[in-house]
């Protein structure tokens, strides 16, 4: 595994620990690219706080910023990290502990039937 | 923060290797224990397919087959996206320890991402949506 990729997957867990950075990516990712006015006006955060996390969030790689309208920068939702961070979560999701006692109470026959 | 590629586990079964491996590698046996509904093809290259309750499905190309020691699969990887091309692989091993047998599975590749992934993981190249988007104001533009 490349050690980048653990620090990539890192980056994306610290952002979501923070819940104003986690109302900003979600914010992006249920309305699409966006500048930090438009943010402010949807989210009881300020300006100048989520100008700042965005700062952040750019040089992390979570989001890119990009010319929007007015001169103003908008910032878009990168989903290539979201992305690795999901294989780790899928690493902690998988179960094998309930189907593998289910298959030796199936072999003793105590219990028969779904897993 | 450790990053697991592999999740291992490995448990005593108070039965013989063979009665394990039919409950590991059949339609009937994996049905009695793991999905509700199993359908299997069991030779390297051959596939697998299981269903829950839930509604949830699996697709499974089945890899090794050493009767009654070794079966191996490949699997999507639970939690992504439908599409998404990554595939851990499982593994079971059965070894005889006295009259029953010791079952160790293994599921590796967790940690893996394919070349696109890593290219735009890095690149911020920004594809999906916005720039399908982005192509279809371009085509019903150009119309």
């Amino acid at each position: 595994m490349p050690p980048d990729i653990k620090g990539i997957a890192e980056q994306v867990f610290v952002a979501l620990a923070d819940p104003s950075r986690r109302a900003i990516l979600a914010a992006l990712a249920s309305g699409g690219p966006a500048t930090a006015t438009d943010l402010a006006g949807r989210l009881p955060i300020t300006r100048q706080a989520i100008a700042k996390h965005l700062t952040l969030l750019a040089e992390a790689g979570l989001v890119t910023a990009e010319p929007g309208e007015r001169r103003r920068v908008r910032y878009r939702l990168r989903s290539a990290p979201m992305r690795v961070a999901q294989q780790f979560q899928a690493a902690l999701a998988r179960d094998w502990d309930g189907p593998l006692d289910a298959l030796k109470d199936h072999l003793d026959q105590h219990v028969r039937g779904s897993a | 923060m450790p990053f697991p590629d592999r999740i291992e586990r490995t448990v005593e079964i108070a039965h013989p290797p063979a009665k394990v491996w039919a409950a590991l590698t059949t339609a009937e046996g994996l049905s009695a224990w793991f999905g509700k509904e199993v359908r299997i093809d069991l030779r390297p290259g051959g596939s697998a397919w299981m269903k829950w309750d839930s509604g949830h499905t699996a697709d499974m190309r089945v890899e090794r087959v050493e009767e009654p020691t070794v079966f191996g699969f490949t699997w999507h990887i639970f939690g992504l996206p439908e599409d998404d091309p990554r595939r851990t692989y499982v593994e079971f091993t059965l070894q005889s320890a006295g009259a029953g047998t010791r079952l160790t599975v293994v599921e590796s590749g967790f940690a893996q991402l394919p070349e696109d992934a890593y290219r735009t993981a890095y690149d911020g190249n920004t594809q999906g949506w916005a720039s399908e988007l982005g192509e279809l104001t371009d085509y019903l533009d150009a119309a």
